[in-house]
């Protein structure tokens, strides 16, 4: 048994915090959570190091008795979740460092919250236990309800209440079916359910609603998305880019994980419903980011008819379609954060969001510009960044479903352009006219350090994406196989059934 | 079976008994002084209760069994001894601050607790009653023990007469049960009723069930709750939502479980109807209160839901899961009584949820504490509370009470609203003026147990579990 590696990576940020809580002046509180956040991501990328791509069962596993009666301090990752991991240590320091100067009240709560939510997060990837998922799924809620609420911006106790209720509201229920799936196998490890679990249809039906209600919040998709723009528009800079990065993903990675190779003929059975809600997304949330007159609304609009995308990528259970919807999701972490960032860089310089108080911005700041010039096109989805590939294939593998599908998504694409390079135009381009911008500041060295790694990730991903794809293939084939294998085995117990009738 | 070792089996109860009068003698000589003295000396008591609770027998009956001590009665009584110790330790504290000590107070809460373990270990309708009537005699008047308050002796009368009015129903109950069975005692009950019975039986159980409901305060008999909540001085009702609700619950277990196992499918629609309706009236009459007392009320009432989902489930899994809520509820309640008497302005003691605004910039170490317990209590994970939800509606759903369970988590969801909202009055709003901080000891401590346990419990919670297991199948094997 070499180095517990995902309980270390998982839990070094509580340590963090705890130092935090030993040591809390302002300062020392900044470098402690920044230190911490880099360890962390160091480990997220020796977990990387570890992995081998070619094994598509689960890696890295540590199993320790926790409550007994088959619930289990269970960790391990595979090819579906790991880079999420990777991503999530990896978008913290980011955040850290936007935090730097824009948060001057209670520094080191604001610290301990991040890491808390740190920990919650890289737990929900590792764990292969529902009801650990569960536990690390949801108590993520409180710091981040924290975070909006005690750091947010006017309507942050609406907002706040809001993202807390509408995603608890979906998980009680998820809870609730857990304890089914719980009674009828007798465990709740996610490895052996993966592995040898049946539920009958009927009982698939019901589960996959509740887990459904959960995943379907936290994407969010369309209808119940409303609670991202508030949330959104209301957090700080650093809490929008871990609720765009990370949060809005395990929704995404819940379906992967259990609704998919769970739930094979329930899936089968709702994909047309997924469908429908994911066009919905994509067409309608891009005509209402069209329409926005709030930077972090617009962006937050655009980011439910990206994960449009991936739901309908998902759910064609095509091996493009999966695959493009698990690069999308990271693609997406990474661009949207980005996004934020640089929405932050210019509130912090004019304390605004609203898109019309800015204009003519190349003058002053042709560096933002130019970082700003290209995450949009990484969010439009232009050939060359990363928000292409995800995007492409996610396409692909709708057309090869049903080309009905890959059409109506396609005008997605196309507004999605729009809508981006409206708000860019908007914002960078046209002249200086206003007397309030004539002394704004190009992005300073903090700034630079914090947007220039992400513009290579952005692009060297869209160049070159195949470490991503040769950790996620072995994995996405897996489970794809499994599902078709479990389909079919549903299928013939239905025939079994009625034939048996019919016999008798 | 002879006097002697029936004695030794109820030696906790005896130690209560005998140490209570000789306190009872030693504040009548020494006077009014002695009042700090007899708070520490009942402590000790319970604590030598605790030990002799530890060492006793596991499984013995004494009295014609009558009475009976096993892995229940002793998980149960240890809880008791638990919350009788600390809020007497908090009531000390209470009243040597608004100088109003007695030394009846601790020998009241003493006599209350002998109530109450005799509740939890009664194997008949007779001594059931006895130890209830004990328990709430001295409960009655500890409600109106600040006398000069207007509202305390309010909650006390009305606690008094509606206490009264239950205990008359129950009696009816048992008597009707009586008449129809010929027995008294539990386990003759059992027999008599393990392959259905008539009507008369069932009329008892209605208005068993109903007085039962009163005293651990569930819906439709909640009335009193927040009223006595509100009155009673704030360690009698940190008393009132740990002890006697531990003590109730656990005679509620025991009361309905062992004698009329066989009548599972009559009794178990009201259990299921009253607690669902607990659930809901808790969590959406708490959304609306300004004091935090009365809130609590409505909290406990809401909780007694929960744990009541536990009983309709009828199986050794559901008492567990009761056992496991009531030991996360009472550790949780114990630190959040602590810190509402915490709650002072210039030296009196505030109870407006008001009066909390902006605590995270005052006090922010009382603030994390308090919400922190609030959000256990809401049952949000990773914290205690989270564990004790789901160990109820996990037997709920293995008993196949799935929409008891679905309307039970929907209420948990409104009742996370008021939870939130404690939060968001203590680090969103702005600052109201600085509570008191000076706190003494025993309350920090208390404060810091309680905390220590609602965080730490999910790192430790297999020797909690395994306990209340144990002590299920000592009930239902």
């Amino acid at each position: 048994m070499s180095l517990p590696l995902l309980s270390l990576v998982t839990f070094v940020p509580l340590l963090g915090a705890a130092a935090i809580l030993a040591l809390p002046a302002p300062s020392s509180a900044r470098w402690i959570a920044l230190g911490t956040t880099i360890i962390t991501f160091a480990l997220s990328l020796m977990v990387w190091a570890g992995f081998d791509p070619a094994n598509p069962g689960f890696q890295l596993v540590e199993k320790h008795d926790w409550l007994g009666g088959g619930i289990s301090y269970h960790m391990g990752v595979d090819g579906i979740s790991m880079l999420f991991v990777v991503l999530t240590a990896g978008l913290m320091p980011f955040c850290i460092a936007a935090s730097w100067e824009s948060i001057e009240t209670r520094v080191a709560e604001y610290m301990i919250a991040f890491l808390v939510l740190e920990t919650m997060m890289i737990g929900v990837f590792c764990a292969l236990d529902l009801v650990l998922f569960y536990v690390l799924f949801e108590g993520g809620l409180i710091p981040m309800f924290l975070i909006i609420g005690v750091w947010g911006g006017k309507r942050r106790v609406y907002a706040s209440f809001k993202f807390f209720l509408y995603t608890f509201v979906g998980s009680v229920l998820m809870l609730l079916a857990i304890m089914s799936m719980y009674w009828y196998t007798g465990t709740t490890d996610i490895a052996q359910l993966l592995d040898g679990a049946h539920f009958p249809p009927a009982m698939q039906t019901w589960l996959w609603l509740a887990f459904f209600a959960s995943f379907a919040v936290k994407m969010p998709m369309w209808p119940v998305h409303t609670w991202l723009p508030d949330a959104h528009v209301e957090a700080p800079t650093a809490g929008s880019v871990i609720l765009a990065g990370i949060l809005l993903k395990m929704g995404g990675y819940g379906f992967l994980r259990f609704s998919l190779p769970m739930f094979p003929s329930a899936t089968e059975l709702f994909a047309p419903l997924v469908f429908t809600m994911s066009i919905v997304a994509i067409i309608y949330t891009s005509l209402v980011a069209l329409a926005q007159e709030d930077m972090k609304k617009l962006i937050a609009y655009s980011s439910v008819a990206h994960m449009g995308f991936v739901t309908m990528g998902i759910f064609t259970l095509t091996h493009q379609g999966v695959e493009g919807g698990i690069f999308q999701m990271l693609s997406h972490g990474v661009v949207s954060g980005a996004l934020f960032l640089c929405v932050g860089v210019v509130y912090d310089r004019m304390h605004t969001r609203e898109i019309a108080a800015y204009g003519g911005l190349v003058n002053r700041m042709p560096l933002y510009a130019a970082c700003f010039m290209i995450f949009t096109l990484a969010n439009v989805g232009l050939p060359g960044t990363s928000g292409f590939i995800g995007e492409f294939l996610t396409m692909l593998g709708a057309y090869v479903h049903n080309s009905w599908l890959a059409i109506f998504s396609a005008t997605g694409v196309i507004l999605s352009a729009a809508y981006a390079l409206f708000l860019y135009r908007r914002i960078i381009f046209g002249a200086l006219v206003k007397p309030s911008l004539q002394a704004i500041e190009d992005l300073t060295a903090r700034e630079i350090a914090i947007l220039a790694p992400l513009v290579v990730i952005t692009i060297a991903l869209g160049v070159y994406p195949k470490p991503v794809l040769d950790v996620t293939t072995p994995s996405v084939a897996k489970l794809i196989s499994d599902n078709k294998a479990a389909l079919v085995a549903d299928k013939m117990h239905k025939v079994a059934v009625i034939s048996k009738g019919a016999v008798q | 079976m002879t006097l002697q070792t029936d004695l030794m089996v109820m030696l906790p109860e005896l130690i209560l008994a005998v140490g209570a009068m000789a306190l009872l003698l030693t504040g009548a000589v020494v006077g009014e002084k002695s009042a700090p003295l007899v708070s520490w000396c009942a402590i000790v008591l319970l604590a030598l209760a605790g030990a002799a609770t530890v060492m006793g027998p596991v499984h013995a009956a004494a009295f014609h069994d009558a009475f009976i001590a096993d892995g229940f009665s002793r998980f149960a009584k240890l809880l008791i001894l638990g919350g009788a110790a600390f809020s007497i330790l908090l009531a000390d504290e209470f009243f040597s601050d608004i100088k109003l000590s007695r030394f009846e107070l601790p020998v009241l809460m003493l006599l209350a607790t002998l109530g109450m373990l005799l509740m939890v270990s009664s194997a008949s309708f007779l001594s059931l009653y006895m130890g209830l009537e004990l328990q709430s005699l001295a409960l009655y008047v500890l409600a109106a023990f600040n006398r000069d308050h207007l509202r305390s002796t309010e909650a006390g009368l009305k606690y008094f007469v509606l206490g009264a009015l239950s205990s008359g129903m129950m009696l009816y109950g048992i008597s009707l049960i009586y008449g129809f069975t010929g027995s008294t005692a539990f386990s003759a009950i059992a027999s008599v009723t393990a392959h259905g019975a008539g009507l008369g039986v069932i009329f008892g159980i209605v208005f068993l069930i109903a007085g039962l409901a009163f005293k651990v305060s569930a819906v439709p008999f909640h009335m009193w709750t927040p009223d006595v909540y509100e009155g009673a001085p704030t360690p009698v009702t940190a008393y009132f939502a740990t002890a006697a609700k531990v003590a109730a619950l656990c005679l509620f277990l025991r009361a309905i479980l062992t004698p009329f196992p066989g009548l599972i499918h009559q009794w178990r629609q009201i259990i299921v109807f009253i607690s669902v309706l607990s659930m809901a009236l808790g969590a959406i009459a708490a959304l609306g209160q300004k004091n935090i007392k009365r809130l609590m009320a409505y909290s406990s009432i809401g909780h007694m839901g929960y744990a009541l989902l536990g009983l309709a489930a009828g199986t050794s899994l559901g008492v567990r899961g009761v056992l496991i809520y009531l030991a996360i509820y009472v550790a949780t309640n114990l630190g959040v009584f602590a810190c509402i008497q915490a709650m002072r302005r210039g030296g009196k003691a505030v109870e407006g949820i008001s009066d909390l605004a902006g605590l995270a910039r005052t006090d922010l170490r009382l603030a994390v504490l308090f919400s922190m317990l609030f959000l256990s209590l809401a049952g949000l994970p990773p914290l205690a509370g989270f564990f004790a939800k789901f160990y109820v509606f996990l037997a709920a759903i293995q008993a196949g009470l799935m929409i008891p369970a679905i309307l039970g988590v929907l209420a948990s969801a409104i009742g996370l609203v008021y939870y939130l909202k404690l939060v968001k009055v203590m680090f969103f709003d702005e600052a109201a003026d600085a509570l008191d901080s000076e706190t003494r000891f025993g309350s920090r401590a208390i404060m810091l147990l309680s905390g220590v346990v609602a965080l730490l419990f999910i790192f430790a919670a297999s020797p909690v579990l395994n306990a209340a297991d144990a002590a299920a199948r000592s009930l239902i094997p």
